[in-house]
């Protein structure tokens, strides 16, 4: 890959980030002031210019050849001697998709927000959150390394939760985004492990010293540390092994110099720079080091805990996938995701944020290519996804949940196409996905703007007069959803299908025919929900007035009040385009099957080539591929009639008559999926209550045993004072006091010597002569 | 290497605030004869406060700019002889160790002073007066003896001198808890608690530990093999600590005569060890910590979060690692699982947590247990990043707290649960509230992502392997992190506002000139923390590559 220094890439974040600080710090003041528009205009524009640069940068990638990647490089962010990340952007081929979807689309529902959200009393706030949303988004699509990535990765999800509790008044919807922020933490726990656990792989692969050593000890048990004497082979070895990857002594010199080398770009990377391994953080780098089949090797053979450690990178970094794109088993945050204002539900939850965990592991693919076991977890649990959001599709009432599930499931579909090794396919449905799931959610949004904040299809119905543009944009991207030939969805989903069939990079048995049969049904299912929620949202009569009448307040508001009415201009316009996309998006990626040219294969084929020799295909001939795609058109007619059949004008008793059948099977599954398994009960039970018992045990533990011990030696040292004093008392001042008494007594009896008498005086005395003459006579004897 | 004096800047620094007591005092004297009522003094005493404060601020930017950080030597010497008699030296000088240290502690002084002036508004609680409004003067003395007893202590390049600073901070810390503190309650299990409570605890638990540390340098006096003082007089023993650096790296610790059968460099790397993990505070050993800052008023809390618990972080590398890193190879398992131990086990705390003050308590620590982890793994990453991590702790911890006395000021009541859709009346306040808990929860891009992510990156590379299994425990942190503050944001924050509060108001400027230097701080350093890494690094580097020669061959 070859570096071409793009100055100007660090304003494609920058400028929604200026909008932020904008509406942020100073939009309450000035929505106060100059009113609503003051406040939105600037923060719509910003990601408008966005989109101008990252097209003007695109154009300069497209006619620089397909080996090239415009960098832009702004300082060292964290550089600790031979480890490094730089805040530096890079666009390659496959972050100018990203990043022309995302300020697009984004320019787009900024747009639609502005009548979505007119008259709402948190402006300003909703429009400094979109804006710092597109900042993270796009330093997350545009960042270098594993790191700044990580940033935009947590920063998205900030934004998530600042939107999906924006209604915080509501306890249930602010508690919606507690749940996506700390479930996709979950997600980041797997997602950094799986960092370091790369990053040290890579380290000791990229040592020059490489030896099998390293990897004896990465399974082996803790070391005894018990050894009476200080171990100073131990220390010595511990220092040895980090001098050997550079991590000791001549500290700066290195990392400075692979900053350089960066810097100039281009073949000069510095892994071997004055004798010492260094090892970066940028994806590039990584990929660079693993074209080299030594070092490659280096990595494959490493294992931890008996299981490949790639194999465990792949995972965890998949881990973090699920999380951010709601896979099993972290899906469960995005359906109540759908507690936020629509316009965020279509951009963050359909169009943009969910998808970056496909875009990980796409820019991952050299990673994931090496690992068949984390390939065909990714395939299949894409693929249960896929299915089982599905299911689950099939029974919702709430409009934004058919959408919300539906989004989980075609997420899943992207990965059973990552899992596949066909990541340009997976990174086109991104894109497809995002036109037509962009245009449906927005179309909700005004079919609840409509229906006055009614979100239950059961009170809809008989829109399509009222509210024609968006009955029609609804109808094109339910269809494209649904892969009717010729529109998006079916150019993306079919090239989907066809490669989980045909993909040789999974362990299955029976291959990829399972993973097919998964996404086919998963397919059906799709194309009846979608029309199922056309149909009972715009077919038949209003039913929407019964509700009110019931609750007394026509009069009020007058019979024609309650009809739904079409929707500003703003937000119709806003419907055309992306119906036009989700219509013809398609077109870049056709069939080759078709001999036509599948520009966006071709577009990316550079990305991906460094996995393209890794990866195998089961090489099924054309014949199979006709029947493949012929099967997947029946199976979106198939839904449609199906739909058409069960909902058209609301007539057909045939579902009333199943919600209402005695059989204990019906009402028993029916009641199971209806509730979606009973997930969130079971995360509930298993998970969040053990918690918080256990951080009250250990609260209970904390004040109740380790501060008590604490009170208890306080305890003992004063009761052992107050003994100390009664013995000081007692016994010690008792001693002193005893010596002085004895003193004051025999002063007191040999006063009585002291009489003053002469004669007593002189007895005495004759008496001590006496006795002296006697004493010294005995003792001269 | 034998330093001669080269500056007086240390000195003035660390002196500053004793000329401001002086001031004070002076004032206190002169005040029947200059006829100056009590509002006068508790002016000028809060104008000396300030002044001194912002004199060691503008020392310490001019200490940074002229500190070189390619240097690993001590910088700024004062040397001369103090008491001859025992060898004893007045040596202060700073390295990478304590630079950022030193400029944090100016900084975070000036922030908690801004803290301890009262505002206009509802501060009283009928029953006692606000803190800032009683005994102004004698609160001001401590307040400055307290920054002499940090500075010192981190300049200090004497044991004895270091260990004379070290008491020097315990002392006014004791009365700034029990004086100006909560005052005495019956808790609901009727036990007496409150600021004088916490005082002796937090007095008695440190002295404890110092007591060990006492020890420790007795022993290692009359172990140290002869040197020459800075007058260059020979002296049989020294407590100058890069002669007894340089004496550890010619073996003199590793070969010395075993205590009580016991290696002298493992009983003396543990009493010391033991010494610092009560200031840190390290599990088990940290329960002083919820107590004093509970009962604590704002700034000092502000003042024990951010700096003083980084004392404890210091003494283990200057002493620990730097003198007895010999019984690190022995140590190290323990000293990182007893870190992983701290992260975990606080943020389960935490999450239990009724009392907000309480909560931040036991959240640092929780990531002071990052410093402990990073030390141990004994890799540039994890050195720096446990630097790294005291220094945005200091920044975020001191938001965190100023942002509970903000409520507190307010409300009177600290209870989690009594609050409730504070967002919709306090939106400044909310807002600032959860840059702090997003930067403590280390997200990326602000202040606490940094130290976080350099020390699990570190120690996951640590040539013990076990450490790649308390990274992955530790990083459970992440998660339950998250869970608490997110939790606490919503119990506090979001939902219907409770009609009680209806009478809030949001910040004012007091409260803004204290929290808005530490926001901008916590996204600058998290997006552009290199300055930090310049001050350490180079220090850390020789400090690591000294290793292997304290093993003694």
């Amino acid at each position: 890959m070859e570096l071409q220094t793009f100055n100007t890439l660090w304003l494609i974040p920058l400028f929604p980030l200026l909008g932020a600080a904008y509406a942020g710090l100073l939009g309450k003041r000035i929505h106060r002031r100059y009113g609503e528009l003051a406040v939105s205009l600037p923060t719509v524009i910003m990601p408008w210019i966005s989109f101008a640069v990252a097209v003007s940068a695109v154009v300069t990638l497209a006619q620089a050849g397909p080996e090239v990647a415009l960098y832009n490089r702004l300082w060292t962010w964290i550089g600790v001697d031979w480890m490094q990340a730089d805040m530096a952007f890079l666009v390659d081929r496959l972050s100018a998709v990203m990043i022309l979807v995302v300020t697009f689309v984004g320019s787009l529902i900024h747009v639609y927000s502005l009548g979505y959200m007119k008259g709402d009393p948190g402006y300003w706030r909703f429009f400094a959150y979109l804006n710092l949303f597109m900042f993270s988004m796009l330093v997350l699509v545009l960042g270098d390394n594993f790191l700044l990535m990580f940033v935009g990765w947590e920063g998205v999800g900030l934004c998530s939760y600042l939107l999906i509790s924006y209604y915080y008044r509501e306890r249930d919807k602010a508690a919606a985004g507690m749940k996506a922020f700390i479930v996709n933490r979950v997600g980041d726990f797997g997602f950094t492990l799986g960092v370091f656990l790369l990053f040290w792989g890579l380290a000791a692969a990229n040592s020059p010293s490489y030896n099998p050593s390293i990897q004896a000890t990465t399974a082996a048990p803790v070391v005894k540390r018990a050894s009476a004497k200080p171990d100073p082979a131990k220390l010595a070895e511990h220092v040895a092994f980090q001098a050997s990857w550079g991590l000791a002594g001549a500290p700066c010199r290195s990392h400075q110099a692979l900053g350089r080398a960066s810097t100039l770009g281009g073949h000069a990377q510095g892994h071997h720079v004055e004798g010492h391994a260094t090892t970066s953080l940028a994806f590039r780098h990584v990929e660079r080091l693993l074209e080299d089949p030594v070092k490659r090797e280096g990595l494959l053979s490493q294992n931890v805990l008996g299981l490949s450690l790639v194999t465990l990178v792949g995972l965890l970094l998949f881990l973090g996938a699920t999380g951010k794109s709601a896979q099993i088993p972290l899906y469960v945050w995005l359906p109540d995701a759908m507690a936020g204002p629509t316009p965020v539900s279509a951009l963050i939850h359909a169009a943009t944020m969910v998808t970056a965990g496909v875009y990980m592991l796409s820019r991952l693919h050299f990673l994931m290519a090496l690992t068949p076991v984390a390939m065909t977890v990714v395939a299949t649990v894409g693929a249960l996804t896929a299915f089982f959001a599905a299911t689950i599709g099939l029974f919702q009432y709430d409009i934004k949940k058919v959408l919300a599930y539906s989004t989980v499931s075609q997420l899943g579909f992207m990965f059973v196409a990552v899992g596949s090794g066909a990541f340009w396919v997976a990174i086109f449905h991104l894109m497809t996905h995002a036109f037509f799931k962009a245009c449906l959610f927005l179309g909700s949004g005004s079919v609840i703007m409509g229906c006055h904040h009614e979100q239950d299809m059961r009170l809809m119905g008989g829109l399509r007069k009222l509210m024609p543009v968006t009955a029609i944009t609804y109808f094109i991207s339910s269809a494209a959803i649904a892969g009717f030939p010729l529109f998006s969805g079916f150019f993306s989903k079919d090239e989907i299908l066809w490669k989980a069939f045909d993909t040789g990079n999974v362990i299955l048995p029976g291959g990829g025919f399972v993973l097919w049969l998964l996404a086919a049904v998963a397919a059906l299912m799709t194309s009846f929900y979608m029309f199922r929620s056309y149909y009972m949202t715009f077919s038949g009569e209003y039913r929407g007035g019964h509700a009110h009448e019931a609750h007394g307040h026509d009069e009020a508001h007058g019979a024609h009040g309650h009809l739904p009415r079409e929707s500003p201009k703003t937000m119709t316009i806003v419907l055309g385009i992306l119906a036009a996309l989700a219509l013809a998006g398609g077109y870049v990626g056709l069939p080759h099957l078709w001999h036509l040219p599948n520009l966006f294969e071709h577009w990316l084929a550079p990305v991906f080539e460094g996995s393209a020799h890794t990866l195998k295909w089961a090489g099924y001939g054309h014949g199979l591929e006709w029947g493949l795609m012929i099967t997947s058109i029946l199976i979106a007619f198939a839904g449609f009639f199906a739909a058409r059949w069960l909902y058209r004008d609301h007539r057909n008793p045939t579902p009333q008559k199943i919600l209402d059948s005695d059989r204990r099977l019906v009402r028993g599954v029916h009641r199971w999926v209806f509730n979606k398994y009973y997930v969130d009960e079971l995360y509930q039970k298993t998970v969040i209550q053990p918690t918080l018992v256990l951080s009250r045990a250990l609260s209970i533990f904390d004040t109740g045993f380790i501060d008590a011990i604490v009170n208890l030696v306080g305890l003992i040292g004063r009761l052992f004072s107050m003994l100390q004093g009664w013995i000081d008392r007692t016994f010690i001042d008792g001693l002193v006091n005893l010596v002085g008494d004895t003193v004051m007594n025999a002063g007191r009896a040999l006063r009585r010597v002291q009489t003053g008498r002469l004669q007593a005086y002189v007895y005495s005395l004759v008496a001590g002569s006496l006795l002296m003459v006697v004493a010294a006579w005995l003792m001269a004897a | 290497m034998n330093y001669q004096t080269n500056s007086y800047l240390l000195t003035w620094m660390i002196f500053t605030p004793a000329i401001g007591i002086g001031v004070i005092l002076a004032a206190l004297g002169l005040r029947a004869r200059l006829n100056l009522a009590q509002r006068q003094i508790d002016q000028i005493a809060r104008g000396v406060g300030f002044a001194a404060t912002l004199m060691v601020g503008a020392l310490s930017l001019v200490l940074w700019s002229r500190y070189d950080s390619g240097s690993s030597a001590l910088q700024f010497v004062h040397h001369f002889v103090w008491m001859r008699s025992w060898n004893i030296e007045y040596f202060v000088g700073i390295d990478g160790l304590s630079v950022a240290l030193v400029i944090l502690t100016a900084l975070t002084f000036i922030i908690a002073m801004i803290a301890s002036v009262p505002w206009w508004g509802k501060i009283e609680d009928g029953h006692h007066p606000h803190f800032s409004k009683r005994r102004v003067s004698g609160y001001i003395i401590l307040f400055l003896l307290l920054e002499m007893g940090v500075l010192g202590t981190f300049c200090a390049q004497d044991f004895f001198l270091f260990y004379v600073f070290w008491e020097v901070m315990l002392l006014p810390m004791y009365f700034l808890i029990g004086v100006w503190g909560a005052p005495p309650r019956v808790d609901e299990q009727g036990r007496v608690r409150g600021g004088p409570y916490a005082a002796i605890k937090f007095f008695l638990y440190t002295l404890a530990g110092s007591v060990l540390m006492l020890l420790a340098m007795i022993a290692v006096y009359y172990t140290s093999g002869p040197s020459t003082l800075v007058d260059g007089t020979k002296a049989l023993h020294t407590f100058s600590i890069p002669a007894l650096t340089q004496m550890a790296q010619a073996g003199l610790f590793a070969h010395a005569a075993p205590i009580l059968g016991v290696d002298f460099v493992k009983i003396i790397f543990v009493a010391l060890f033991l010494g610092f993990a009560v200031k840190v505070p390290m599990f088990p050993f940290h329960t002083w910590l919820p107590d004093a800052h509970v009962d604590a008023p704002t700034p000092i809390s502000v003042i024990l979060a951010g700096i003083l618990l980084k004392t404890g972080g210091y003494g283990i590398l200057r002493f620990d690692v730097q003198i007895f890193g010999g019984a690190l190879a022995w140590a190290a398992g323990a000293i990182g699982a007893l870190g992983v131990i701290s992260i975990l086990y606080g943020a389960f705390v935490c999450m239990a947590q009724k009392d907000l003050k309480k909560l931040i308590a036991y959240s640092s620590v929780s990531h002071m247990g990052f410093v402990l982890l990073g030390i141990a793994a004994l890799t540039p990453q994890g050195m720096t990043g446990a630097m790294f991590q005291m220094i945005s702790h200091g920044v975020v911890s001191a938001m965190l707290f100023l942002l509970v006395g903000v409520i507190y000021d307010r409300a009177h009541t600290r209870d989690i649960e009594g609050f409730g859709g504070l967002a919709a009346q306090m939106p400044e306040y909310t807002g600032l509230t959860g840059l702090a808990f997003m930067a403590s929860l280390g997200l990326p891009g602000l202040a606490g992502f940094v130290g976080e992510i350099l020390v699990f990156l570190g120690a996951f590379g640590a040539a013990d392997t076990a450490f790649r299994g308390y990274v992955a425990v530790a990083a459970l942190s992440v998660i339950v992190t998250a869970g608490y503050y997110l939790w606490t944001m919503h119990r506090m924050f979001l939902g219907e506002l409770n009609k009680k509060w209806e009478g809030l108001w949001d910040m004012n400027w007091r409260e803004r000139l204290a929290l808005y230097p530490l926001a901008v701080l916590t996204i600058v350093l998290g997006f552009y923390p290199a300055p930090v890494f310049a001050l350490v690094d180079t220090s850390l580097h020789s400090l690591l590559a000294a290793l292997p020669r304290l093993v003694g061959g």
